[in-house]
């Protein structure tokens, strides 16, 4: 999933603290499983909103919804009737969510009211950790099912670098070392063969670097 | 033995305090309570084990955000004893009271009545 | 293995005799004097000058830069080039820099996390990584062509290398990834610091049961220590550094005035013990921020004076 994670109150109010009306705008799948986003979340923060203006003397609405998703025009088309009345959306969907809103809903300001961080698991409750960085061009067949691009701290492809110390990364103690990780893997899988070849140059195109991304499916198109 | 706790006090019940969220400590500040307080069984002797932590993280967790934006944090409390030790719940409930009454009353409740 | 480039390093080796290359930092600032007052410290007694790559992150004057200064001064260096600053663009273009002024060794790496240095908020690029960089400059050298399949004009000339660090986990694949670094292409390794000599010594013996000890030069890292403090912070506070509980109980049994040369004597025995290794095809000191010491090691170790190569 993609996971985000909340913005501080004070940087929130920084951008809302002008309007009157503001819509606070959650959303029901990534976030809400990562407890930054969800129902619960939006009520939480539109309170806290509320509070704040109260305290300073500010007539300000602050109303709560949480859709579907964020990212598909037939929910994000619930709020068609409802948000002309608002000056401002805070959305605590992922930045997806955010920038779909506010191209859905022109003349409205749309502001983030979290930070999207990557995509990734929960590892227990409260803790999220990256696997993907959605490089377009996936290689988990060669690396045992384990990431490099998005779990060694310099995207090695052929590891691991000589800072692996006891299973974990040279940049921190509380970080496995993704390829200590892939050669345990692929002992398990009796696969060390895989460890053997260079991995040849990867082709990066289908990552960011080739620009915004696109994927186009006649099949499925209507 | 009949022991009396100060009638400013309204209780709500909940089967365990890991049902409380941040969302209804916050909103009974905003509503214009002048203070909410959390009772929960001593910790380690939560029935469903962790109830009574989560109980007290949230309302860290309240405070942080009353905090944040000029309210009082002390308008927010966690308390924990044992479920039969109603002097205890007596005294805790006399020192919220008398802490609460020391903040005054909430200025969110004027504002709301003056905003409505 | 016979020579197949200009490098008077790869010549030495090819010749049967034990290389040996130290290094020299750049300075973090643009003074060239503190770069050739460094450089003349090593005139002599080493074949070649590794110059490092904004080691730890830190940023320094650049390499290819100072490797110029070093070839104008009559010294050979050791181009170092981490994967983590610049993209496949930027490593072929400063490959073709560094040989438009006939800089003959390349040394490829990935290089420090950006965490460890003065820019810890930056990016890093890593579009290649050492052993891609080390497949590229081969290509670019044996093939004439770039990445891109272009031919180059005046393909570069350089004796290719990367390191290897014989004690960072797993132990297991150590040898493995020394094999696919040669396959790679990388034509002499330097180690990372060797205190560990039977770990080390295991390493050699595994790579030369698997032949590769006669497909690459080997060439040891060693570093002197100047104090106990430092021999407790490699060991403690590097990573993938393995320095064994004797060695650093050695250096704090010694007196602290006395320190520093029993420092220089383990790099010393060091050397004569790994000099016996067949596998072991040269040396690569180290000697961080203390190249007036290396003199005196090269002459005490037995290996002056160097040999001439034409
Ligand atoms: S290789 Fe690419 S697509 Fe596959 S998991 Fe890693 S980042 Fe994601
Ligand atoms: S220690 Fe492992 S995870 Fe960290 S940078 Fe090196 S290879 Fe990657």
């Amino acid at each position: 999933m993609i996971v985000a994670d909340k913005k501080p109150v004070e940087e929130i109010i920084e951008y809302v603290k002008d309007h009157s009306k503001i819509l606070v705008l959650g959303c029901n799948e990534c976030v809400t499983v990562c407890e930054a986003g969800g129902k619960k979340e939006v009520g939480i923060l539109a309170s806290t909103l509320r509070m704040y203006f109260a305290n300073q003397g500010r007539d300000a609405a602050v109303d709560e919804r949480t859709l579907e998703r964020q990212c598909d025009h037939e929910y994000l088309e619930e709020i068609r009737d409802i948000a002309d009345q608002y000056d401002a959306i805070v959305s605590i969907a992922c930045g997806v969510g955010i920038q779909f809103t506010a191209e859905k809903y022109l003349s409205i300001p749309v502001y983030p009211g979290v930070n999207t961080c990557f995509l990734g698991v929960t590892e227990q409750r409260g803790l999220w950790t990256e696997r993907c960085q959605a490089c377009g061009n996936c290689i988990l067949a060669y690396t045992g099912g384990i990431c490099p691009v998005s779990r060694c701290a310099k995207r090695i492809l052929n590891g691991p670098c000589g800072g692996s110390s006891k299973g974990t990364c040279e940049i921190s103690k509380d970080l496995d070392c993704a390829w200590q990780l892939i050669i345990d893997r692929l002992k398990a899988i009796d696969r060390l063969d895989l460890y053997e070849k260079m991995f040849p140059i990867k082709d990066w195109s289908t990552d960011r670097a080739g620009g915004p991304r696109k994927v186009v499916r006649e099949d499925v198109q209507i | 033995m009949r022991l009396t706790y100060p009638t400013s006090i309204r209780i709500v019940r909940v089967p365990c305090t890991g049902k409380v969220d941040v969302g209804h400590l916050l909103r009974a500040i905003e509503k214009g309570a002048d203070g909410v307080y959390v009772v929960g069984c001593k910790e380690g002797e939560c029935h469903y084990k962790k109830g009574n932590f989560r109980a007290r993280k949230r309302v860290e967790q309240a405070k942080k955000i009353l905090a944040s934006i000029g309210s009082d944090e002390g308008r927010v409390e966690m308390y924990n004893l044992s479920s039969s030790d109603a002097p205890l719940f007596v005294k805790y409930a006399g020192e919220m009271d008398a802490k609460i009454r020391n903040l005054g009353p909430n200025p969110l409740k004027k504002k709301n009545r003056r905003a409505a | 293995m016979s020579a197949k480039t200009p490098s008077k390093l790869e010549k030495i080796m090819a010749a049967g005799h034990l290389g040996v290359t130290s290094e020299c930092g750049p300075p973090r600032g643009s003074d060239p004097d503190t770069i050739r007052e460094k450089a003349e410290l090593l005139r002599g007694y080493v074949d070649a000058v590794n110059v490092t790559d904004n080691q730890t992150s830190v940023v320094r004057t650049s390499s290819l830069a100072t490797c110029i200064h070093l070839k104008l001064m009559g010294i050979e260096p050791v181009l170092q080039m981490v994967t983590r600053d610049r993209n496949r663009i930027a490593l072929q273009s400063d490959i073709l820099g560094a040989a438009s002024f006939d800089i003959f060794n390349l040394l490829c790496l990935s290089g420090d996390h950006q965490s460890f240095g003065d820019n810890p908020q930056g990016q890093n690029v890593h579009d290649l990584d050492s052993m891609q960089l080390v497949w590229t400059a081969r290509k670019m050298r044996d093939e004439g062509k770039f990445l891109g399949g272009a031919d180059i004009k005046r393909p570069p000339q350089m004796f290719v290398g990367a390191a290897a660090n014989p004690f960072a986990d797993p132990f297991e694949i150590r040898v493995p990834r020394l094999a696919k670094k040669i396959e790679a292409g990388a034509e002499f390794i330097q180690t990372q610091c060797i205190y560990n000599l039977d770990k080390f010594e295991l390493w050699v013996k595994q790579a030369q049961d698997r032949g590769l000890t006669e497909k690459t030069y080997i060439m040891a890292g060693v570093t002197p220590f100047k104090s106990a403090g430092m021999a407790k912070y490699m060991k403690n506070r590097v990573p993938g550094m393995d320095v064994p509980d004797d060695v650093v109980k050695r250096m704090s049994d010694t007196p602290k005035e006395k320190q520093a040369e029993e420092g220089v004597n383990i790099c010393i025995e060091t050397i004569q013990r790994l000099k016996e290794l067949d596998g072991v095809k040269g040396f690569h000191i180290m000697a961080i921020e203390w190249e007036e010491m290396v003199p005196d090691i090269v002459k005490r170790a037995g290996l002056y004076p160097r040999p001439e190569i034409d």
